[in-house]
């Protein structure tokens, strides 16, 4: 039995097979429909996450399954005191697969180690989120044909960004990788990737200004800068807009660069960029309930 | 000059750094032993300037060591039988510790599931970074 705790739990390999099978789903979803007949998927959310809850729950139904669970951990019992090894191994008696998203680093973790089902890791605080890593890794791969060749422009918030590292430690398995890292200096992606690049021998530039690097980048990964990030208004306003994508900004862009976000956007993508066919965030949310698919397939052992 | 007495069956700690042969005794849990201990601190060394010693009179099967490594690597460890040194143990990392420090992230599940032990990976030896297995913050960083 496995389970889906890290985004580097799979090798390159399993993960092409991964997305493979995504994408063999994207095609033709009816083969799929009836694929998870008599399964249910537990999404054990001890906080609330929307979105990741319901592309999780969205993959079982496509599939034909049913899904049950809790969104947040006042309605569970773990408002009484119950421990995590507890909650799934009562959980493992309900259902075939968890979905486990906790506020506490590692408690997914915890489960698994106890668990009699797959467990996804849907998000442990400040740690992991893999299925984020995978939708963007197929995002990547689905619109441009491959992983290797790259040169991807990682904007925003690259200091407290999870879903930023977590793509850059994915990506350094691939041929051929460049990384452009826009961010203001308070946010500068950490020390210990730039170590790991420069070890590594992967190129990476870091810059403040979108403007000056938009024309090389074949993809553009934006997040959000929040203003609790600066220590004062003042850099926070005269730093705002150098993060916000606009027409203008993408006028500097190549024809095929992709714009990438995981979600949800607040300002720092304007709205006159949605029907720019570059655009594809919205796409990749569809993506990210392929991957859910093919992974819960591939942790039920139902892949073929 | 302080004489203590020579052991027959046990192990002698020797270059521990001056102050720390307290933590190492009860790292080893020596107090929940039946057996002889002499804690000598501050001994005189060439090599060091001033450490300590342990002098520990059990069957030499009795003592858990991996984690005298993970403490202090250079700690020579002697193995004494019928009075005599038989055997000189080189301490090597421990690739696992388990409830010999805490995690200190408030945010890792160790802070809040009851019963849950405190295990640390060996994550880079050269630099002997040990890494919470739930959470990955790192534990010891020289």
């Amino acid at each position: 039995m496995r389970h889906l705790m890290s985004p580097l739990d799979f090798s390159v390999d399993e993960l092409n097979k991964l997305f493979d099978l995504a994408n063999d789903i994207e095609r033709n979803p009816a083969k799929y429909a009836h694929a998870c007949d008599g399964k249910i998927l537990a999404t054990c959310f001890y906080e609330p996450s929307t979105r990741t809850r319901l592309s999780f729950e969205s993959a079982m139904l496509r599939l034909g399954g049913k899904v049950l669970g809790f969104s947040d951990a006042a309605s569970s019992s773990a408002s009484k005191g119950e421990s995590v090894s507890d909650t799934i191994r009562v959980i493992s008696g309900y259902s075939d697969i968890c979905a486990m998203r906790h506020p506490k680093e590692g408690a997914p973790m915890v489960a698994a180690e106890k668990s009699f089902i797959p467990v996804i890791n849907a998000g442990d605080g400040g740690h992991h989120h893999p299925t984020q890593t995978l939708t963007d890794l197929l995002t990547i791969r689905s619109l441009k044909g491959s992983l290797d060749n790259i040169t991807i422009g990682l904007c925003g918030d690259l200091k407290f960004g999870r879903t930023v590292h977590s793509l850059i430690h994915a990506l350094v398995r691939y041929q051929n990788i460049k990384f452009v890292f826009i961010s203001p200096v308070e946010l500068k992606v950490p020390d210990y990737i730039t170590e790991m690049l420069r070890t590594k021998n992967i190129p990476f530039e870091e810059v403040i200004r979108l403007e000056d690097v938009m024309p090389n980048l074949d993809m553009l990964y934006m997040t959000r800068v929040q203003k609790e990030r600066f220590f004062n208004e003042e850099d926070y306003i005269r730093l705002k807009d150098f993060y916000i994508l606009d027409k203008a900004k993408m006028d500097l862009a190549k024809e095929d660069m992709l714009v990438l976000h995981p979600l949800p956007r607040v300002n720092e993508i304007s709205v006159e960029l949605d029907d720019d066919p570059r655009a594809v965030y919205f796409k990749q949310a569809r993506y990210g309930v392929y991957v859910r698919m093919a992974l819960i397939l591939t942790l039920l052992e139902l892949a073929q | 000059m302080l004489n203590i007495g020579k052991i027959e069956e046990g192990f002698v700690l020797d270059h521990i750094k001056a102050g720390k042969s307290m933590d190492i005794y009860e790292h080893l849990q020596l107090d929940k032993l039946d057996c002889t201990v002499a804690i000598i601190k501050n001994a005189k060394s060439n090599k060091m300037g001033k450490k300590d010693i342990l002098k520990v009179e059990c069957d030499i099967n009795q003592l858990d060591l991996d984690v005298l490594a993970f403490i202090d690597h250079n700690i020579t460890v002697n193995i004494i039988k019928d009075g005599e040194i038989v055997d000189k143990k080189d301490l090597v990392l421990p690739k696992m510790i388990k409830n010999v420090i805490r995690c200190k992230n408030p945010r890792c599940i160790t802070s809040i599931e009851q019963e849950l032990p405190h295990i640390f990976f060996l994550a880079d030896e050269e630099k002997e970074v040990y890494r919470c297995k739930y959470c990955e913050e790192k534990g010891r960083d020289h």
